[in-house]
């Protein structure tokens, strides 16, 4: 059995792109969030949303004029993060016309793929009779796969190249079930994480249902307020987040710069029974999901340092910190630093658990607890948390990290980081 | 628009699709497919685009005109006026 570490990384967030000014707008407490016109145009009730800044001219620069045309948000996303993970890794990176690299697979989860091009193109020109017009590329854009088939196509991957999806828990599953393919021995390394479009198609579902935050169109970087006495829903967003899951010993092999151990991880679900429904967590599938997530990584509750939480703004909040607290045996006054990236970045749907991997990491290796911006009123049924959730930057050597993704159909993930000192 | 603007016009539109790496390559004799390496899945977008371009349209009957590039120029110049 093969122990995995994280040798790459790369981030496409509302607040920053790429690795470096994303440590640093966390560490700043820099929110990504802002009022989109759009929005109030059609009428929604969350008029905020999180949309990572990727100009057109940008992508075109980036990604060449034929990848440019033939791609949506989330596989912009997808491909930008891939290139920064590909390099970050020490990996070469002239990939165009290359040999085909049978050693490294790709996971790249998401929740709704090409909404975008859904909505946008296929579902009004098929309407209005003009199949014809919506070219060749219309079925690469809409697949779930979308974005890791550009990624597996633009790196030239010959693993499994796989799309996961459930819900709001991708991101962290995805990387959990690359731990398990490095672990078993079926493949060196894995691109694993998620992308997520910016798409008003995606956001108007979370705003029917009337879990988005309403009250803050006019304050948008106070919208995300997980842990607050007054959140009042969620504030959608778009990104992507890969990591470069290898074993210890390819890593080795090649000298490779290494961020973090993924010591293990464990994904279950709650039946949506026992308090679990389609869109709310059961309780003891919560906490069974964390304690096998330590079982596997062979760590004791006492060993948590910090916890990145799911944590969205919503009333699922203060159980969410129950949950946690009963499954470590820890009282809310002895729980591990706790914080909510979301609360600057809003929530990235199937891009969240990877974004926020990425988070918890970068924290992990740079001794550093970024805030949890707008929970200055925390909440009063959990108080006693609220000296573990630090409002402005704190500077600590934590070893040992879970993060925590919950999605609708009441399904989880947990994956534990350990910093890397060897 | 003269022959010589059409040919402009449609190597113009054809070039982000063309993976030779010379672009004096491109001749009315080439094959976009063989001969410059189009990728054939986006003969349909090259289509497109020559339609919103000449403002004219191509049928699939027509699409094998669009094999040679000297071909594709002179059915353009049949369906267009020239002056």
């Amino acid at each position: 059995m093969n122990r995995v570490v994280v040798t790459g990384m790369g981030i496409v967030a509302p607040n920053a792109i790429g690795l470096d000014a994303y440590r640093k707008a966390l560490c700043a407490g820099i929110s990504g969030i802002a009022f989109l016109p759009k929005m109030k145009e059609l009428d929604f009730a969350c008029q905020v949303a999180g949309v990572p800044p990727v100009s057109d001219d940008m992508a075109m620069q980036t990604l060449g004029p034929e990848v440019f045309r033939n791609s949506n948000s989330s596989m912009r996303y997808a491909l930008f993060a891939a290139q920064e993970c590909w390099r970050d890794a020490g990996l070469p990176t002239t990939r165009a016309g290359s040999d085909v690299d049978w050693n490294t697979a790709a996971i790249v989860g998401t929740c709704l793929g090409g909404i975008d091009t859904i909505g946008d193109f296929v579902v009004p020109e098929t309407n209005a009779g003009r199949v014809r017009r919506l070219g060749s590329s219309a079925a690469e854009r809409v697949m779930a796969s979308c974005a890791s088939a550009s990624v597996g196509g633009f790196l030239g991957l010959g693993g499994q190249v796989t799309t996961n999806s459930s819900a709001c828990s991708t991101g962290t599953e995805a990387i959990i079930n690359a731990y398990w393919m490095i672990h078993e021995g079926r493949i060196d390394r894995v691109l694993a994480g998620s992308s997520e479009a910016s798409s008003v198609y995606t956001w108007a579902c979370l705003d029917a249902l009337r879990v988005t935050m309403r009250k803050s169109n006019d304050r948008p970087q106070a919208a995300s307020r997980p842990l607050s006495a007054t959140a009042g829903g969620l504030v959608p967003s778009g990104g992507a987040g890969l990591l470069m899951l290898e074993s210890l010993s390819s890593a080795q092999s090649r000298n490779a710069r290494i961020h973090a151990e993924v010591l293990g991880g464990h994904s279950n679900g709650g039946g949506q029974r026992n308090g679990g429904s389609i869109t709310a967590s059961n309780p003891e599938g919560i906490e069974r999901c964390v304690q096998e997530a330590l079982e596997v990584a062979k760590i004791e509750p006492s060993d948590i340092d910090y916890i990145n939480g799911h944590l969205t703004g919503t009333a699922a909040d203060t159980k969410e910190i129950r949950c946690l607290s009963a499954a470590l045996g820890r009282s809310l006054a002895e729980m591990p630093w706790v914080n909510a990236t979301k609360s600057m970045i809003g929530h990235g749907l199937g891009a969240s658990g990877s974004m926020e991997s990425i988070a918890t990491i970068l924290q992990l290796a740079h001794n550093f607890i970024h805030p949890s911006i707008n929970c200055e009123d925390f909440h009063p049924e959990i108080a006693e948390l609220a000296p573990r959730v630090p409002q402005v930057s704190v500077q600590a050597q934590c070893r040992v990290a879970l993060k925590t993704s919950f999605g609708f159909g009441d399904v989880n993930s947990c994956a534990v980081f350990r910093c890397w000192d060897e | 628009m003269n022959r010589d603007e059409v040919r402009n016009t449609f190597v113009d539109l054809i070039k982000p699709h063309v993976r030779v790496g010379d672009p004096s390559a491109i001749t009315e004799a080439s094959l976009l497919v063989d001969d410059l390496k189009v990728n054939s899945t986006r003969f349909v977008d090259i289509i497109l685009d020559t339609e919103d371009a000449f403002k004219i349209s191509v049928g699939d009957d027509d699409m094998k005109r669009f094999e040679r590039v000297g071909d594709a120029i002179d059915f353009i110049c049949q369906k267009t006026v020239l002056v």
